[in-house]
């Protein structure tokens, strides 16, 4: 099991270190053995997609809407065929999704697979959040762009044996063999009487039947749903206001919690002193939790507001002199053959003998480049809300595991799993950071201390300060040349803080994520000559992983080790190029033979973007391309540089006064050196190839996503520490990419029959790499830092 | 103290400290959730509505700074009937994770009030605080020139969403 496909399991909350099983396998077994008659049956949860009619007036203190729109049916109102599949009277198809939505558009893409299968009337169908529920769901989790590559066949299955079902009742009632029966949506139809019956009419007697073990599935080439762009499920109530986020939890006489958390890196409760945050109107308690002290309130703001009376002595941190440039100084350490240095890197890959060409080589090219840690920073902070009460407990929140959760949340408080209830609301962005279950035992801890719901908040300064972070790297790579300009041997060494450590997830003393897209490297040497070897040779590749230690919490961030190790190796192709006078793309097409889907992607980007053509002028292009996640992304970037503009990012909008009829500005001039120019990206072109996709609408959003989240890292992403303690604490100080500054995008979506690829992550790592190499263009200098600095 | 504002169109009395930012008053203690907390310091405009037709920050605008004004949120927006704007973010299917979206719409509403066939230029100022973290804005820009073109109310559902 590669670590990309270890990512949803752990982030499931299996440990690394236990046998690995495949989940599909186990998936699918359960949708045909637990059908029905579950304790959970009937029980509607969570979120429905289908938009509510706003209505302003509704909602007054304590008559808010219950929770989480938690909702019991009419009893016996709906069947359930499967663990995904309700039924109602009236054929209106309720769809349970064990995947999280945060914005990758999930809810709606697993009820396409399973309303095909089902041959569903897509206006009929909502789809909501599955219960947590490991017996029938398997564990879940959402993450490592892995929801339709696993969920594909059985979802496929799960609507496929339901459809299977409501033909055989039709046939008991009809008195006519199944197979004289077909379906349109939502009607089974006996052609030959033209008789036609609704599934609503059948699904009481077919929840009584058994599953059949091997469902016959449909011919793609007669797919109604998949395969088309449809759009979004959860789109009305995310534009109306209604969809409920872990936030926007309400339960009544709930309590509001924020905690006060230690300065710096390693540091922690000395004592402190509660009577002036008591003394705040609405605080209601003060208590020491493991994370620091915290403070219960009627309200957020009073919580907050007790929060900042409070007074507390932290014991010193951990590592005072630790800076940001201290993080740098780390990991080149860790890059340095010493033999004090602690542990030799690891061998993460050693194919032919490359060192020996290395040096035998009189062409070499050398580059260090050095990507900075990173947070998520999803625009809903996090939190979580816990009701705990006579021994069980109800948790709300948008997390990426929900089976994680429930663990974590069993083990804070003592419980047994079964009495810990997860309710998964809607996700304000994942990212990776929803997959961590640090916010949900946090809340649990709190709860410990409060007879009624609490909500769990984290300001934006929490998030950014004592979050979890897309670990920092360092790689030297060194290639040997050979005559023609080629790689003869590549020797790629990376330092970067593990983040599978943590999870015993080393295999081989190596943590795969911090070597993926190295160890894969697509590039091989083009044939030699006319009369040369007929194929492309692989040359000797040496990648070794050091594992330096620093105390930073490092964690899945979208696209995980690519997200580095794809700038890095594609910049560097960059730069060979230049050493070897050839045109980059070209470089890279003579490298990837015919036939190899990064070769696809390449050539229709190159096309789609014009490549070779004049471009205006002061402007350059940049390519890229990188496999993550079993999808191909190529990308063009259209960069040109200018004068530090108003409105750039660096500045986005001054804190201050927002009085009525005086708004307060939403951005303001950036103060830069006026000599300075910072690159202004006009345009991306994105080719990807995901293989077979579900809603190419959804796909051509998430590649857009992808982009603009690793732009902004690219441009402005950085973690700062000072004096042992991480100072970005802001959206000023951590900024992203706004509106003015979106490049124009173009999506491709190549057609293609291979098995689903993933979709959340892909275009991520592609797009630092194809600025910076249209910057190396431009000015003749590589960028070899990230964020990209401004040019002077 | 007592406080009484008028959100939504309904009256409506709350006992808060006079000053208790408006997005605390409308979330916890008048359960409207649209409104999103994202920062609270005016650096991502999550949290923008409309006070006396003006887009603000609910974050920094203090409930005593209110007054008469009347406030809208997001839940008012398009309460009768969608707005042409929240059609139009069906149509380009803008919203991902969704959690800006209620701040986006707000400005970009107060803009179109203003302007109703806005320049690039003047998107770019209206919309520039709003923070989005999935990446919507080019939908975003779409959506807002399908309306600055009469033709938000096209039935497309984003049809052509992959070439």
């Amino acid at each position: 099991m590669s670590a990309r496909d270890l990512y949803k399991e752990l982030i499931a909350g299996r440990s690394a270190g236990s046998q690995a099983r495949g989940r599909s396998a186990d998936i699918s077994r359960r949708t045909f053995l637990s059908v029905s008659a579950s304790a959970t049956g009937g029980l509607l949860l969570a979120v429905s997609c289908k938009g509510k009619d706003p209505s302003p007036g509704a909602a007054s203190p304590g008559a808010a809407e219950p929770a989480a729109d938690v909702r019991p049916p009419p009893a016996g109102a709906a069947a359930e065929l499967n663990a995904w599949i309700h039924i109602d009277h009236a054929d209106h198809v309720t769809l349970r999704i064990a995947e999280s939505e945060m914005g990758q558009g999930i809810l709606t893409a697993l009820a396409m697979i399973l309303a095909e299968e089902l041959d569903a009337d897509w206006s009929k169908v909502s789809a909501e959040h599955a219960p947590c529920d490991a017996r029938r769901y398997g564990r879940q989790g959402t993450g490592g762009s892995s929801s339709i590559r696993q969920g594909w066949e059985p979802m496929k299955k799960a609507g496929a044996a339901a459809r299977a079902m409501l033909i055989a009742a039709a046939a008991e009632r009809l008195g006519v063999p199944a197979s004289e029966l077909t379906t349109e949506p939502c009607l089974v139809v006996h052609a030959a009487s033209g008789r036609k019956l609704p599934y609503g009419t059948l699904v009481a007697a077919a929840a009584r039947l058994q599953p059949p073990a091997e469902p016959t599935l449909k011919d793609p080439t007669t797919y109604r749903l998949v395969g088309k762009s449809i759009a979004r499920l959860d789109a009305p109530a995310k534009i109306t206001g209604q969809a409920v986020y872990g936030l926007d939890v309400r339960v009544p006489g709930m309590k509001f919690a924020v905690v006060a958390r230690p300065p710096a890196l390693g540091s922690s409760v000395a004592s402190f002193d509660a009577a002036k945050a008591l003394a705040v109107p609405g605080v209601e308690q003060v208590v020491q939790v493991p994370a620091g002290v915290a403070v219960i309130a009627a309200n957020t703001w009073a919580a907050l507001r007790g929060r900042d009376a409070l007074t507390v002595q932290w014991t010193p941190g951990t590592h005072p002199q630790l800076s940001t440039a201290g993080i740098t100084e780390t990991l080149a350490a860790a890059l340095r053959p010493s033999k004090t240095a602690g542990a030799a890197p690891a061998i993460a890959k050693a194919q032919g003998k490359a060192e020996a060409t290395l040096a035998r080589s009189k062409r070499r090219v050398v580059a260090t480049y050095e990507a900075p840690y990173l947070a998520h920073a999803t625009m809903e902070p996090l939190n979580c809300t816990v009701h705990l009460s006579d021994g069980k407990c109800k948790v709300w929140t948008g997390t990426q595991g929900p089976t994680r959760a429930q663990s974590t949340v069993a083990e804070a408080l003592g419980l047994a799993p079964e009495n810990v209830e997860i309710i998964t609301t809607f996700l304000g962005g994942g990212f990776g950071r929803r997959s961590q279950a640090d916010f949900v035992k946090e809340a649990a801890q709190v709860a410990k201390h409060v007879a009624a719901p609490v909500q769990l908040v984290w300001t934006r300064e929490d998030d950014l300060r004592a979050g979890f972070y897309r670990p920092a790297a360092m790689a030297t790579i060194e290639a040997a040349l050979d005559a023609r300009g080629f790689p003869s041997a590549w020797v790629h060494r990376i330092a970067s803080p593990s983040i599978l450590e943590q999870m015993n997830g080393l295999v081989d003393g190596v943590d795969q994520s911090s070597v993926e897209g190295v160890v894969n490297l697509p590039y091989s040497a083009p044939p030699n000559g006319w009369h040369g070897k007929p194929a492309n040779q692989a040359f000797p590749l040496l990648v070794t992983w050091a594992n330096p230690k620093l105390p930073l919490s490092t964690w899945f961030w979208r696209s995980v080790g690519s997200s580095q190790n794809a700038w890095m190796v594609e910049c560097f192709v960059d730069e060979l190029a230049r050493a070897a006078g050839q045109d980059p793309l070209q470089y890279r097409q003579k490298m990837l033979p015919d036939g190899m889907r990064h070769r696809r992607v390449l050539d229709e980007v190159a096309r789609l973007s014009g490549w070779g053509k004049p471009v205006a002028e002061g402007h350059a292009l940049g390519v890229a391309v990188h496999e993550s996640f079993g999808s191909y992304v190529a990308v063009v970037a259209e960069v040109s540089l200018a004068a530090a503009a108003a409105g750039a990012p660096g500045a986005p909008g001054a804190p201050g006064a927002g009085a009525p009829g005086a708004p307060a500005s939403p951005a303001s001039a950036a103060s830069a050196a006026p000599a300075s120019r910072e690159p202004r990206v006009h345009k991306l072109w994105c080719v990807v190839d995901a293989g077979r996709v579900v809603n190419p609408n959804t796909v051509a959003a998430q590649m857009e996503s992808g982009l603009i989240y690793g732009l902004s890292a690219a441009l402005y992403g950085k973690i700062d520490v000072a004096g042992g303690a991480i100072t970005t604490a802001s959206f000023a100080q951590y900024p992203a990419l706004r509106l003015p500054q979106c490049p124009d995008i173009e999506v491709v979506i190549l057609n293609s029959k291979a098995e689903p690829g993933g979709i959340g992550e892909p275009s991520t790592p592609v797009v630092a790499p194809a600025v910076c190499n249209a910057l190396l263009a431009l000015t003749g200098q590589p960028v070899r830092k990230l964020p990209i600095a401004p040019v002077t | 103290m007592s406080i009484q504002l008028t959100v939504n169109g309904i009256a409506r009395t709350v006992e808060a400290p006079p000053e208790m930012p408006l997005l605390w008053v409308l979330r916890d203690l008048l359960g409207l959730t649209g409104t999103k907390y994202g920062c609270g310091v005016a650096q991502c405009r999550a949290c923008t509505v409309h006070v006396g037709g003006a887009p603000v920050f609910a974050c920094q605008t203090p409930i005593s700074a209110v007054g008469a004004q009347p406030v809208t949120t997001i839940e008012g927006l398009g309460a009768a009937k969608l707005h042409v704007l929240q059609e139009a973010w069906l149509a380009e299917d803008v919203a991902q994770c969704g959690y800006c979206q209620p701040g986006q719409l707000m400005s970009a509403a107060a803009l179109l009030a203003q302007h109703p066939a806005p320049t690039e230029a003047q998107i770019d100022e209206a919309l520039m605080g709003n923070l989005c973290r999935c990446g919507t804005y080019p939908r975003i820009r779409k959506a807002i020139a399908r309306v600055a073109a009469g033709g938000a109310l096209a039935p497309a559902r984003a049809q052509d969403g992959a070439k």
